[in-house]
């Protein structure tokens, strides 16, 4: 680690407390995130040497202008929400929540949506008892950091029985290199409710290096039923870090769908700790690498709960010289009984030097359960080219036809329409050439 | 006089691998005639098929192919099916992903063009009411490119291509395996309503039996990867009586196949890296 990082480091970190006042108890808690910053080791990735990224680029806290209407948000964002505004939106502008809207009849019900900055305020002890506590701060040096130099994010509550019909949207965009981009999510899923969470991660086009270090993290009580779909279109200057994890009580369930379409370096894990009994995982990550970029993309899932459920699935496809490296991880722990998980990676290379690794790893510490893992790493393949090209098909629109025949069976599993659109149109312009 | 297709194949001589398989072959097919070239297996049947539609395994050594006077081997494999070719496939691939209605509609305007696609509505239209001739079940629309469909469907799927992209010349590569004989019938039905002084059809088999249901007017027999003999009709039913042994004595052959094979037909492994295109 350069003493430039830990200068930019500490510059960031100040100007969180120079520009807000925030609970005491939260300063407390960055503070003592900060001093493990310089302590832990970045994390330990197979395959993938992090340690020669560039991670810079973490700019200064910086108060956002508050919109009052979608309309009066900067261009980009007022475009991409359009003139009919989800009812229940919130939008993250660089280093803050700019705006945040939820409907009087969730509000009615209980259902809490906020910035997180502003729940910490409202609701102390229910964010002081989840905040950093599914992904832990002491994990790597970039929890740590993440830890202490979060900001804006979102602050979701769904109250007991409480069914969410409509998806709650976040759009987190990063405008200036200047400023921190770090959103914490942190959804919180009372017993036996039910809510979808719909997220976009987006930035303007920018010279400057930006890193975004984000965390999502899951609470669901028992019988909850959580869906979080997240997807990412950052530009090229933008280094993605992501931790995104779910904590299963009994009964509950989390879906988790990933598409990842951003244009720079990225390492995200997404991860299920199923400590309930008939707890269920399911998770599905698409990406798609071009240039010269680096992925690196787990799938995780840990199983405690008896009768407990995970599927994972990552398709990947690189082209040019993207390289992806693909884990994924399945844990059954003794006493885990009856427990299920299933995986798959599969990685499409579209050109010689493309790379995907795919590393399915099953640790199984139980008799009594069922597990499985399947993947693959193969070019485009030659035959079906042929095959296409023998009914008129150019050789470019049949590999288009391919990719996408790739990626299609995991998108049309999606279960919003809006978002299975977003995805393809995203795909189509990140690999139609 | 319709002015049909002619494709004329001179001295062909094309290799997989290293090894020659078409050893020079020569054989002229026009519009509105139907020919078939029967053999037994490892003749060079499907290698034939393979070359003239331009499957990048086979490599040409030498000779001819011309479609209506233009240079088939020249052509890139989808310029060859616009161009009129379309091969009816023994071993159809596998696309997942890729709906048959999508990859259909994506052939059909290939041929149209930018700007002149055809509508959603006129290609469902015109998908039902052929799936209908061929007594295809409507929701193999829907499905996957021949992901899970069984032997016969796969090759009912062969003869649907060709009738909604009404190709000039069609070769059908063993079309007749795998198909018990109720769908034999109907893809011998959907192939004879397709025949018109502007087409012309080259049928590969080893069964004379498909040929009682589409009448040939020439029969070729095919050997060492050359054609050794050709008449009429009354070919094909000699060697359903009699079999090959005759062909063979008469010309002196005393091993029919060749490149040392046991089977003529390539198959390729699926969903494995394979080789690249040059």
């Amino acid at each position: 680690m350069t003493t430039d990082t830990l200068v930019m480091e500490t510059t960031s970190y100040a100007s969180i407390a120079k520009a807000k006042q925030e609970p005491a108890w939260l300063s407390q808690f960055r503070a003592e995130a900060f001093a493990l910053v310089s302590q832990l080791a970045l994390p330990k990735l197979e395959k993938t040497r992090i340690d020669r990224w560039n991670l810079g680029g973490l700019g200064e806290y910086r108060q956002g202008k508050q919109a009052a209407t979608a309309a009066e948000l900067p261009g980009d964002l007022a475009t991409l929400i359009g003139e009919n505004p989800s009812p229940n939106l919130l939008v993250q502008h660089d280093s803050s929540v700019v705006y945040v809207r939820i409907s009087p009849e969730l509000e009615k019900q209980g259902v809490i949506l906020k910035s997180l900055e502003q729940a910490a305020a409202d609701h102390p002890e229910l964010v002081q008892k989840h905040l950093m506590q599914a992904v832990k701060v002491n994990e790597n040096r970039l929890t740590a950091l993440h830890a202490a130099l979060w900001n804006g994010g979102l602050f979701l509550y769904v109250p007991k029985n409480v069914v969410v019909e409509e998806p709650i949207q976040a759009i987190y965009y990063s405008e200036s290199p200047a400023s921190t981009f770090a959103p914490h999510v942190l959804i919180i899923a009372d017993t036996n409710s039910s809510v979808t969470y719909v997220d976009n991660y987006l930035s303007a086009s920018a010279e400057e290096p930006v890193l975004h270090n984000g965390a999502i993290e899951v609470f669901a009580k028992p019988g909850a039923q959580v869906r979080v779909a997240t997807v990412h279109d950052l530009g090229k200057h933008v280094t993605d870090i992501n931790n995104r994890r779910a904590v299963l009580e009994n009964d509950a369930r989390i879906e988790w769908i990933v598409g990842d379409l951003s244009f720079g370096n990225c390492v995200a894990e997404t991860y299920s700790i199923l400590n309930g009994n008939g707890s269920s995982s399911d998770m599905k990550v698409i990406a798609v690498g071009i240039g010269d970029q680096r992925m690196d993309y787990t799938t995780r899932a840990v199983h405690f709960g008896k009768a407990s459920n995970s599927d994972m699935i990552t398709r990947a496809v690189m082209r040019d010289e993207a390289t992806a490296i693909i884990n994924g991880i399945t844990k059954i722990e003794h006493g885990a009984t009856k427990a299920d998980g299933q995986q798959t990676e599969r990685v499409l290379m579209l050109s010689p030097k493309a790379r995907g690794d795919a590393n399915p790893i099953l640790l199984i510490e139980e008799d009594d359960v069922k597990a499985g893992h399947a993947a693959s790493v193969g070019q485009v393949n030659a035959e079906q080219v042929y095959y296409l090209m023998s009914r008129g098909i150019s050789k470019a629109e049949a590999e288009k036809l391919i990719i996408y025949g790739f990626l299609y069976p995991v998108i049309e599993e999606i279960p919003l329409e809006t978002l299975r659109e977003q995805l393809s149109s995203l795909v189509e312009r990140k690999i139609g050439r | 006089m319709a002015q049909g297709p002619v494709l004329k194949i001179e001295d062909l001589r094309s290799s997989i691998e290293g090894k020659e398989i078409l050893k020079g072959l020569s054989l002229e097919i026009k519009g509105g005639e139907v020919h078939a070239i029967m053999g037994p297996n490892g003749t060079g049947k499907s290698t034939l098929a393979s070359t003239l539609m331009g499957h990048p395994k086979y490599e040409v050594q030498g000779g001819s192919v011309t479609l209506n006077g233009e240079d088939v081997l020249e052509m890139g494999v989808d310029e060859r099916a616009l161009a009129g070719l379309f091969l009816a496939m023994q071993y159809p691939s596998e696309i997942s992903g890729v709906t048959n209605a999508d990859f259909l509609r994506s052939a059909i305007n290939a041929r149209r063009g930018e700007g002149n696609e055809i509508s959603l509505i006129k290609f469902i239209r015109k998908m039902e009411e052929k799936m209908k001739e061929l007594e295809m079940d409507p929701q193999f629309m829907h499905r996957y490119l021949n992901e899970g469909f069984s032997g016969g469907e796969k090759k009912r799927n062969e003869i649907l291509q060709m009738m909604i992209l009404e190709p000039s010349v069609v070769i059908l590569d063993e079309i007749d395996s795998g198909l018990d004989i109720d769908a034999l019938k109907i893809v011998a039905a959907g192939v004879n309503s397709m025949r018109a002084e502007d087409r012309a059809f080259l049928i590969i088999t080893h069964y004379q039996r498909l040929l009682n249901y589409i009448k040939p007017d020439f029969v070729h027999v095919m050997m060492q990867g050359r054609i050794v003999k050709s008449g009429g009709p009354e070919l094909a039913e000699r060697l359903e009586a009699e079999g090959y042994d005759w062909v063979k004595e008469e010309l002196g052959i005393e091993d029919e196949t060749v490149g040392n094979e046991d089977k003529d037909d390539f198959v390729m492994p699926m969903n494995t890296a394979a080789p690249k295109f040059s």
